[in-house]
Order: structure tokens, then sequence, then C-alpha cells
């Protein structure tokens, strides 16, 4: 089993998702230069955070032409599990491998905080440990982080469970004031239609150690290396 | 007006005269600007290097004193901290985005440089009071500035302090920090050396921007000012990060001789600075230095102040190697010249020689001034304060309220959800507690990190003050679990040409080095900033202390949050009432005046060994420096932290204002389990170290009770809702 971190120039979250996952979680990790079209030995690609290409035109909207992203689209295709953090999130949605898009923060300010996430769909490869409706708590930072998506395609997600993640409360209420960045109906984090592609706004590999004051993200990456095995999802 | 050649540069007729004998000719007009920007005060510390020779700046972990872009300290297992804070104070006050944006920038590549990867920024701001638009466009757009470059390069900024004082109305205080960790054999320094090697400038092409900042930066602000824009650089933080990760990729060869950042004076300083350290010369030719705009005269891109640039020199036959990585991250390389030996600095324009002076005079001749000094006259009046005038004001509640709102104290939410200060998942404390702290990877171990200065005890008392200042940062580490280690220094005061500015200066760098020395903790690197004055006012003299200090175990880290109901709440440390300087008096009588708090340096020192022995043995459970707002407000403060109340009672006192707000230093607030309080005291005892028991972890409210009597009961979430939505009600 092997997972794959994409280095976009300006990607700045790359080493933290690498050791995560490998010195953490234990997994064989590589990193995928921008330029690597080959990613035939990977099972799994994580986009991590940062600013591809300083993000000066709409985030991700350069990212989203690097030779690398023609074959992570196949990749995806062919069912396997792509995860877009923050900046790797804006990423997928460029690329059209998400719907919707990430507009300025509400309050045009960047924000960097720990913020409650209600788990709105616990069968996707991303989810399969959680309870349904489990509340985690993970850090948020990101300028860019304001969900917005059309009514229809909303109405058409909300039906397919395509809305993975939520701000919410401590205690899992969805409420204006947990909403970090003002996104549409407090969406953290969204799938594709297959559910075998999701990005999220908040970093689960920023809480997997309990020096650095958190655990919630573990069961994200618990929750692929479950799947990827083979291991029971949920329902 | 004056418009002789010389002026416009900066310079004096006497030190165009010492050119003049230098060269042994008049100097052209390139010759002229390269002399005006390193001679200027920000690059040459003319004005302030005897005095600053007053610093020990050496030491059993001391790798790299000042003179290099970094100081380097050892943290044990082969490692070392690479640390060095820097102003950006004249930039910040006509264009504050970008003054503070470039800030960060210069200050991370001064870390890299040195061979390190940076995984840290810190800041120390002052702003006047927030009353007014402009101040607040400032701040918001400095706090912008700093994020904006931190943010998208990736490095957190994971602590820092601000204050407000009408006297950084017209001149507020940017100074960043950038701390970098390094294997010591990957330590690289500034030197040119070899003649033939190559020298080459890579990263970003050379611009306009920032034309003789080191100059603007060393004169007062004035109307004029406003329209030197042109002298602020313009910031890149996505061009640097590719920079960054270029030239650790680099380093990772053997090509390189030496390197250095281009910060201010640009291409000057760096050809200056790296030939004169290598004993060596160098000869370039501006003609190949690549470009963002045409028609650059040679002497534009010698003192162009365009970001995001280094200066590497390369061993002979490795160019390709470097141009190679470079072009990898999509960054310009271009070999410009060779090295020399014959200590040199030519410069050519294609064949032409267009300027060719010594190398070390730009770089270590500039002369050397011994300012006059006198004792201002405004100190007798701000020293005396008849403490028998000041009514103790009937409601402590509301003081205590009152001081939590005050922006300088309130909490800074505000300002660091602004920072991304987790990127790089090192941050195990957060903003917010005494010190910040970071995990090294691979390793048990962790450092504390911290900036600090009360710069109105300094106002009263510049020896005093700046031995707190550095007093204060040791104990602010301590109480996080850290063996304070080395200090970096910013140094911002007013005119030096000024007497009694020059005094003030002298006074706190005297008081700085006695701490530093007491509490052995050597200066490793630091940055002078004069003429923070503008027509009307010159700064309190502010010498920031940025320190570091090492944790050995990570399970030693503690933070100032109580832990548990029913600890016990002590007090290290004698509880003198002092009210001098402190922000009750600015806040509630509206004074800046009296004594500041007396500061005895052995017995900080006690204290310090003491609570680090107690954290270390495992007795305590959280730990908190007094400072301002005294007692009363680190209590509020350790309670909102835990979430948790306390009941605390005080026997007698002779004022119950100075008592609860005053400002007496060398005291720590510690917690310990009901039956760990004999070994606490035990422990004190042998350090010579005074314990006042003063109550317990409980309940939803602070209590207060002096001589029998309730003084103040606040409900801490009451008190945490005004403390963290002050500063953000006043900015929205």
């Amino acid at each position: 089993m092997k997972f794959g971190v994409v280095i976009f120039p300006g990607s700045n979250c790359v080493t933290d998702c690498y050791y995560a996952l490998r010195d953490v979680f234990g997994q064989d990790t590589e990193y995928i230069w921008h330029r690597t079209k080959d990613l035939k030995y990977f099972d799994c690609i994580m986009l991590p955070g940062g600013f591809s290409y300083g993000d000066y035109l709409r985030c991700g909207a350069i990212a989203r032409f690097s030779p690398v992203m023609d074959s992570i689209m196949e990749f995806a295709e062919s069912g396997k599990p792509v995860i877009g953090i923050c900046n790797g999130f804006q990423v997928l949605t460029e690329a059209g491998l998400l719907p919707g898009v990430l507009l300025r923060n509400k309050d045009m300010k960047f924000v960097c905080d720990n913020v409650h996430l209600k788990v709105e769909n616990n069968k996707t490869p991303y989810t399969n440990l959680c309870a349904g409706g489990q509340v985690l708590k993970v850090p948020v930072a990101h300028g860019d982080g304001n969900y917005y998506v059309d009514d229809d395609t909303l109405s058409e997600m909300e039906k397919t469970g395509q809305v993975v993640f939520r701000y919410s409360d401590a205690y899992g209420q969805i409420t204006d004031t947990a909403n970090p960045n003002g996104s549409l109906g407090n969406i953290a984090g969204v799938c594709n239609r297959k559910g075998n592609v999701l990005g999220m706004m908040p970093h689960p590999e920023r809480c997997v150690e309990r020096l650095l004051g958190g655990e919630d993200g573990s069961i994200i990456f618990r929750s692929i290396i479950n799947y990827l095995k083979g291991g029971a999802v949920n329902g | 007006m004056d418009k002789k050649p010389y002026r416009k540069v900066g310079l004096t007729l006497e030190e165009y005269d010492r050119i003049v004998d230098t060269l042994g000719r008049h100097p052209n007009n390139l010759e002229l600007n390269l002399y005006g920007v390193m001679w200027s005060e920000h690059c040459s510390y003319k004005n302030s290097k005897p005095v600053l020779r007053m610093f020990p700046t050496s030491g059993d972990r001391v790798l790299q004193g000042p003179g290099e872009n970094a100081g380097i300290v050892d943290i044990g297992d082969g490692l070392a901290v690479v640390m060095k804070i820097e102003s950006h104070n004249h930039p910040s006050a006509v264009e504050p985005y970008q003054g503070a944006a470039t800030g960060a920038g210069g200050i991370i590549r001064d870390i890299f440089t040195m061979g390190a990867r940076p995984v840290a920024l810190l800041n120390s701001l002052r702003f006047g009071e927030l009353d007014n638009q402009r101040t607040k466009y400032l701040f918001e757009n400095v706090v912008a500035g700093i994020g904006g470059y931190g943010n998208c390069i990736g490095i957190p900024t994971v602590g820092g302090e601000i204050y407000f004082n009408d006297c950084y109305r017209g001149n507020p205080l940017v100074n960043a920090m950038c701390v970098g960790i390094i294997k010591h054999k990957d330590i690289k320094r500034g030197t040119a050396a070899g003649a033939g090697n190559a020298v080459m400038i890579v990263g970003a092409p050379t611009g306009r921007d920032g034309m003789g900042g080191a100059s603007f930066a060393s004169a007062e602000l004035n109307e004029e000012s406003q329209e030197n824009r042109s002298a602020v650089q313009v910031g890149d933080p996505f061009m640097e990060k590719l920079l960054l990760e270029a030239c650790l990729e680099l380093f990772e060869t053997d090509c390189v001789i030496g390197v250095q950042d281009l910060g201010a004076a640009g291409l000057t300083s760096a050809s200056s600075e790296t030939a004169s350290r290598g004993g060596s010369g160098m000869d370039i030719d501006v003609s190949l230095v690549p470009r963002r705009e045409t028609g650059m005269m040679p002497v534009e891109v010698m003192i162009s102040e365009s970001q995001e640039r280094m200066l590497v020199i390369v061993k002979k036959g490795r160019e390709e190697e470097v141009t190679g990585i470079f072009e990898k991250w999509g960054l310009h390389s271009a070999v410009i010249g060779r090295v020399t030996d014959d200590g040199m600095l030519t410069i050519r324009e294609n064949e032409e020689v267009v300027g060719r002076v010594p190398a070390r005079s730009l770089a270590d001749e500039a002369p050397v001034y011994y300012r006059d000094y006198r004792k201002p006259g405004y100190l007798e009046k701000a020293n005396s304060l008849d403490i028998q005038r000041i009514e103790i004001p009937e409601d402590m509640n509301q003081v205590l309220v009152r001081l939590l709102l005050s922006p300088s104290i309130a909490s800074k939410e505000w300002v660091y959800r602004q920072y991304d200060h987790m990127v790089m998942t090192n941050t195990a404390v957060l903003p917010g507690s005494d010190a910040a702290v970071l995990r090294i990877r691979g390793t048990d171990k962790a450092i504390a990190l911290t900036t600090d200065c009360n710069s109105r005890y300094c106002y009263l008392d510049p020896g005093v003050g700046g031995a707190t200042a550095v007093a204060e940062a040791a104990r602010n580490l301590v109480c996080s679990g850290a063996r304070p280690l080395a200090v970096t220094d910013g140094l911002n005061f007013g005119n030096p040409e000024k007497p009694e500015v020059f005094w003030q200066f002298r006074q706190a760098v005297s008081g700085m080095s006695e701490a530093c020395r007491v509490l052995d903790t050597p200066v490793i690197s630091g940055n002078v900033s004069f003429y923070n004055e503008t027509d009307t006012d010159a700064v309190f003299p502010t010498p920031i202390v940025g320190m570091v200090g090492l944790i050995e175990n990570t399970d030693n880290i503690t933070t100032q949050a109580f832990r548990d109901e029913g600890d016990i709440i002590v007090l290290l440390g004698e509880n003198a009432e002092e009210i001098g300087g402190s922000e009750y008096l600015k806040v509630v009588h509206g004074m800046e005046k009296g004594r500041a708090p007396r500061l005895d340096l052995e017995a900080e020192k006690r204290l310090q060994d003491c609570c680090l022995e107690l954290i270390e043995s495992g007795v305590v459970k959280s730990a908190h420096d007094c400072s301002e707002g005294g007692i009363a407000v680190a209590l509020a403060e350790s309670c909102i932290s835990g979430k948790l109340g306390a009941q605390v009672e005080f026997e007698t006192c002779d004022r119950k204002d100075a008592l609860l707000f005053g400002e007496a230093q060398s005291r720590i607030l510690v917690t310990v389990e009901k039956n760990g309080l004999e070994r606490l005291k035990s422990t004190a005892a042998g350090f010579d170290v005074p314990v006042m028991t003063l109550g317990q972890v409980k309940g939803e409210t602070l209590r207060i009770t002096v001589a029998g009597i309730t003084e103040i009961e606040l409900f801490v979430k009451d008190m945490e809702i005004n403390w963290r939505e002050a500063v953000k009600c006043i900015m929205e």
C-alpha cells in the first residue's frame, strides 16, 4: 500500500502530510513532484495545503494545469482515493473533480484556529471508522475557505451524501458562530458522487499527535488505511 | 537647500573626506552611493558599535555569535538553533502591509542563509493607542502583512507581543524574529574566498524597488517620508518559498563556498561583506544581473533592495549544478563575476569598469562614533510619584475588568488567528501562553521562544528596563519548562545624535548586558534601529529581547493554564507592592510615572532555577509569570486559560491596588497538588526563594480576598469574554 503526497511549487503542508502518513501511521509514503506523470505505484494520493504558485490568481487555478493533474484525473476516474486538504481541496474544485468553489473568507481575513466538524457521511473511504454524526476537533488555516455551490448542485449533493463534514459546535450543532469562513451550509468537506475523491478545508494531518494538542484527525487517516486494506465500511 | 552630493546619500563632509582618503581620489557617483548605503547606521552600526561591545556574546553553547547573518546556539544531539530579530519600522510606517511582509521575508532569508530550515516566526509590535483610524489602519495592515508572508511561505508565526502607547503613534515598531533548526555540520557562512570561484546571484530578478532603503531607515520620519514609498520593497512569499527550497537543496551538495542574502543595501552589502569576511575581492558585472525592469543604471542595480535574492559563492566549475537546481524550482541564477585576491570590489558594466573600491572599506571601515550622552531632563519628573495622592479605587472588580480590556493586556487572539501558527506540525504550545513551544522532531526535546520588552519601564529607567526585558523573557521560558539559552536583541531607539537618546541607549544595553551575564544567556545576534522619531515625538526606548530556551523532555512542557480543581496556588518570589510604571497607573489614573519595578538579578536567577527544578521534577502543574496588570491579571489569565476558577486570600497589605495590580518583578504563579506542597516548599527553601500560598483552584469565579474582605469576585466566563473580545471589538 503506497501513499503519494503531491508537491506543487508553493505547497507548504507537504512534509506535515508526509510525516503523519509515514511516522505516525507507518505507511509507505513518497513525494510526487508536480511534473510527474506516472502514478501507477500509488494507492492513495494526497494533495496538501499551501499556496500553490503563490495563489496570486484564484487559489488552485494554476496548479490545476500542472503536468501531474492529468494523471490525477485518471487516477480518480479509476476509483482510487484522492484527498485534497485546504489548498488541495481548492485545486480539486478548480480541476472539476469536486463540485463548488472556495471563495474568500466572509470577513476577508485568514483564519487559523481549532474548529469542530460534524461527520455527515460516515460511509466514505475517509470516514468509515467514524460514528454517524461524530464531532471531531480539527484545525483550519486558510484565507479562502468559504465554500459555495449553486442550489441545484447542493440539493443533489445533500441527497447523495456528498457533504462529508460541516462546521459545528462541540456538540454537533450546526450554527453560524461555529462557521469560521461563511461557507454555505457550514460545509467543510465534500466528496464526488462516487465518494473516492474528498476535499476538506480543515487539516487532519495537524491533529494526529497528543503532543500537538489533539488526535481527532487520526480517524480520517485510519479510515483510509482501513478502506485500502479492504476493511469493513459503515452501512 | 543643502544638496551636496554626499548629503544626498546621507553622508557628512567628514565621511566624504574619509572616502577620498581611502580611495586617494574623489569617488564617482556610483561609488559614493555604495558608501552612502554601507555607511548608513542601518548597515554599519557606526553609532552603536562601541556600546554593543558591552554584550556578553560567548558561552559553551554559542556556535555563532554576532557578525554573521544570524546567531547559532547548540541544543545537543548535533542540532542547533539559528535565530535573529530585525526591525522594519520605517517601511511599515509608510506602507504597513509590504513593510511588515518584507520584514518577515528578510529575516527568514537571514536564517536559511546559514543553512538552516526556518521553523518559526515571532514578532514584536508597537503602535499608538487604538483610538484613531490611522493607527487602526497601521495595526490591521501590519498584522495582515506578517500573516500574508508567513502563511504563504508556510512558516508558523508562533508568538510575539504587542503594546499600544501614543509614543509610537507616528513611528510604529515592527520587529520580526525567525528561528531555524540546523545540524552542526550543515552550517553555512557568508564568506567569499578562493580566487576564481564564481559569484552567482539567484532567486528573483532585480528591479527598482527598495532603492536606498538602508538610508531611509537611518533618518527620522517626516512629511516627506510618506512620499518615499519607492524605498519600501515589495514582497513575494511564493518566490521566497521556492528560493528557500532551492537553497536548502543546493546546500546538500558541496558546491557552495559561502552564501549571503541580499537585504539592506542589496548587492552592495552582499558582495562587499562576503569579500571582506573572506579577506578577498570580487569582480562583478552588473549587466549580467537578471532584471525585471529595463534601463537600470549600474548604481540602481547595486543598491536595489528587491526581495527574494541571494548571492552564492560557488566552487569554480560547479556553476551548472547550481543552475540545474534553480531551474528545477523555476528560478533565475546567473554567474555575475568571480572572487579575486586583490581585496577590491570591482564593478563593471560589460567591459567598462564603473566603480572600484576596497571591499573592506565598505563593509568594515565605516567611521565609528562615540556619541555624547546626557541623562534626559524628563526623568526627574517622570520618576517622582507621590503615591499618597493616588486614590485607591473603590471597586476592584471594575479595575480588573478595565485592565483585561486594555489592548496591551487583552488577548491577542484577533491577531494570531490571522497567522498560521500550526503549519509544520511542531507547535506544542500555541500562542497565548508565556512562551511558544516547538517540538524538535526526532528527539524528545522542545524549544521555547518568546519576545519581550516593557518599554514603559525603559522610559522610566532604561537600565532597569533593559535588564527587566531580559529577565522577563527568561522567566517566560522558564514558566514553559525551558532553560534559557541565548538572546537576539532588537534595539529600537530615537535619534542617537541626541545625547539624551544616546544615554537611554547606553543604559539599556548596559542593563541588558548585566542581566544576560547573570542569567547566562549570551547575545548571539541582533539589530539596531535608530531614528525612530517623528517631528514631534521619539518612541520610548524599546530594547526587544528575543530568547530561545531548551526543554530537555517534552513531558516538561508547562503552560499558564490552571489544570485541576483543588490544586494549590502558590506565589514563588518576594511579593513586594510596587505601583510605579504599571499598566494599572496608566489605565486607571492616566499616569506613566514612578520608578520602574526593582530588579534583583541574583534573586531572579534563584527564582528561575527553582521554578525550573520544580517543573522538571514534576511538582508544578502550571506556571505563569506575573507581569503587566500584576498578580490579579496573572490569576485571571490562568483561570481563563484553564477554564477554572480560583479562591485566593491575602492576609494583609499596605495598599490594595499595589498588592493586586502592582508589577513587582521576579514573581511566578504556580500550582501544585495538595500533597506536592511540602516538596515545593523544601525545594524553594533550598534555592532561598520565598513562597506564599495564595489559595486553591476552585469553582467558577476568581475570588480574591484581602484582610477578610472580598475585593474581587468575577465569573471566569465573564472575564474571558472581556479579555478575548476587547481587541476584536475595537477593530471591528
